[in-house]
């Protein structure tokens, strides 16, 4: 299949914007070419999830475009990285291991990235519009942006998404296509209460349901209740992206895209039907947890993905509530324009009274923050329980808010 | 036995098959030092990809699964090929990038892998014209033995 390209694209190919953006718009040809897209759309921003050092490799990449004078050509904001550059003094690592981590996300600052260092560009000044183009990285942000404001992106891996920041340009295909946003698999939910409560966890559960059981299609919820806020389908897609490929739900009179079940999938059928009843989701909530009920915690890992301004104001105002005196850490991730808001808004005037440990640019699954690791880590967080066993190598359980805060406040694993 | 199927990343290969049960999110699912298996829902915990011919189902999760399987590349400890049952194109922008910065060729095809016991030698030839974008249609050879 020839791709087709017009006149910006070939002089990016021919090297007249430099060789860092005739590699990457290389790059971009070469993929395209695998997934069988035919063209480009133009982009109106990207969100960058290199600046994790994985090993020599990201480095290598950005030094590479860096070498042939790249800089990205649409807002670009980045994931997290490896290392907290604002509170540097909580990183537990030898100075040694910080310098290219470091020097990882400073190469993506000089090609013109926004230093954001948040899995929640949504919560940004940088947060598309309904029908906008973009090309994103970061699971649970390609799943928002598509799900939750109908911004089009497909599921960007890292480098790719680069190479889209630079040459201002996404493969037509995929998510990007009107043709394939369209519901394919329908999960209903059955037996549960008519007055449905709205529960952080029922988000996480059912999003792990649809996750592992959904591949790479296209799913459609039906039943879930109105969300509290956003935040609830933040965690949804959170989870449902951990666990599997999925890039883009709908949730049926919830999402932008979906106000019934004919739009949703634009009067076609399901390919297939799953229901959800009250114990399934239970059950996939129980399975994220690697310790029984009562196991004494060393912290509580909170903000996956990263916490918003209200999340801080329900954490802060249970805190005040149950004011847990165990000394046990609590780590709440966000970014670092979200921290600056809660602080002025006065969240963070008692946080000596609470050991709450701030943690911006990162994440504490992804590198090395908890001081302690006797008994369990626990977290309200489906997508933290997933991945943070493998790897941190610590034990798990996981709760809603209020029972991680009551948990803190006993010391073991409670339910309130 | 022969099978056909889609060049999703450029190369030949061959390697003894490591089948996977469940989809593999390389980030936060494969050490990179070692290349064994570390997602513990994974039921293919523990065995080691380094030198194998990969067959897995699919991917899932993370957009860094790129990232960690160019490096798994770069350090030798990656799979020789990868056969997917369902596409995934996070995995293809990882081998490409490896091509490109250490000239190591992973190559990936897109077919069934249904019928292959682990250990069996697979060979894999996904060398189509890379720059006319003819890939996605282009015959490939599998030879399971």
């Amino acid at each position: 299949m020839v791709i087709v390209l017009d006149d910006i694209e070939r002089a990016y190919l021919g090297g007249e914007a430099g060789a860092g953006t005739a590699m990457a718009m290389e790059l971009l040809q070469s993929y395209a070419s695998a997934i069988g897209a035919e063209c480009f759309v133009p982009i109106k921003g990207a969100h960058v999830d290199g600046c994790l050092y994985h090993g020599e490799a990201g480095l290598d990449f950005v030094e590479m475009l860096q070498q042939g004078a790249a800089r990205v050509r649409v807002p670009t904001t980045l994931n997290v990285g490896s290392i907290d550059l604002i509170h540097p003094e909580i990183m537990r690592m030898e100075p040694d291991a910080l310098s290219k981590p470091k020097r990882l996300m400073m190469a993506h600052e000089e090609l013109g990235c926004i230093a954001s260092f948040t899995c929640a560009p949504y919560q940004t000044l940088f947060r598309p519009s309904f029908g906008d183009q973009v090309a994103w990285g970061e699971s649970n942000a390609i799943v928002f942006a598509n799900s939750v404001i109908g911004a089009r992106t497909e599921r960007y891996g890292d480098f790719l998404d680069l190479c889209c920041a630079i040459t201002g340009r996404a493969p037509a295909w995929g998510l990007h296509l009107d043709e394939n946003r369209c519901g394919q698999v329908l999960f209903d939910l059955v037996g549960f209460p008519a007055s449905l409560e709205a529960t952080d966890s029922l988000f996480a559960g059912v999003g792990l349901i649809v996750g592992l059981l959904t591949g790479d299609l296209v799913p459609v919820i039906q039943g879930l209740p109105t969300p509290r806020d956003e935040d609830q389908l933040k965690t949804l897609g959170a989870a449902a992206a951990s666990v599997g490929a999925v890039g883009l739900f709908h949730a049926i009179g919830i999402t932008p895209e979906a106000p019934t079940l004919d739009a949703a999938f634009r009067g076609r059928r399901p390919v297939a039907t799953n229901v959800i009843t009250p114990s399934d989701v239970r059950d996939a909530l129980a399975r994220l947890s690697t310790v029984p009920d009562g196991t004494p915690i060393s912290a509580l890992c909170l903000g996956t993905p990263h916490f918003s301004l209200e999340e801080w104001r329900r954490l802060v105002c249970l805190l005040r509530q149950v004011r847990p005196a165990q000394e046990i850490p609590i780590y709440v991730n966000t970014s670092r324009a979200t921290l600056d808001a809660a602080r002025a808004v006065g969240l963070l005037d008692e946080i000596d009274d609470y050991r709450l440990v701030p943690v911006v640019d990162t994440c504490t699954y992804v590198t090395s923050i908890l001081e302690r690791f006797e008994g369990a880590a626990m977290t309200n967080s489906g997508k933290w329980a997933h991945y943070a066993p493998g790897n941190i190598g610590c034990a798990v359980a996981f709760g809603a808010l209020e029972d991680c805060v009551a948990s803190a406040a006993a010391g073991h694993v409670v339910r309130v | 036995m022969e099978r056909e199927g889609r060049a999703y990343a450029a190369g030949s290969a061959q390697g003894p098959a490591l089948v996977l049960r469940m989809p593999l999110s390389f980030y936060g699912g494969v050490a990179a030092e070692t290349g064994e298996i570390i997602d513990r829902s994974h039921p293919d915990l523990g065995r080691n990809i380094a030198g194998k011919m990969l067959l897995i189902p699919g991917g899932k999760g993370s957009s860094s699964s790129s990232s960690v399987l160019a490096e798994l590349i770069r350090l030798g400890t990656g799979p020789v090929g990868i056969v997917l049952a369902r596409p995934d194109p996070i995995m293809v922008i990882g081998c490409l990038v490896a091509r490109l910065l250490y000239g190591r060729a992973v190559p990936i095809m897109v077919c069934p892998i249904d019928g292959i016991a682990d250990g069996c030698m697979v060979r894999i030839d996904c060398d189509g014209p890379r720059a006319t974008g003819s890939g996605p249609d282009a015959a490939m050879l599998w030879r399971g033995s």
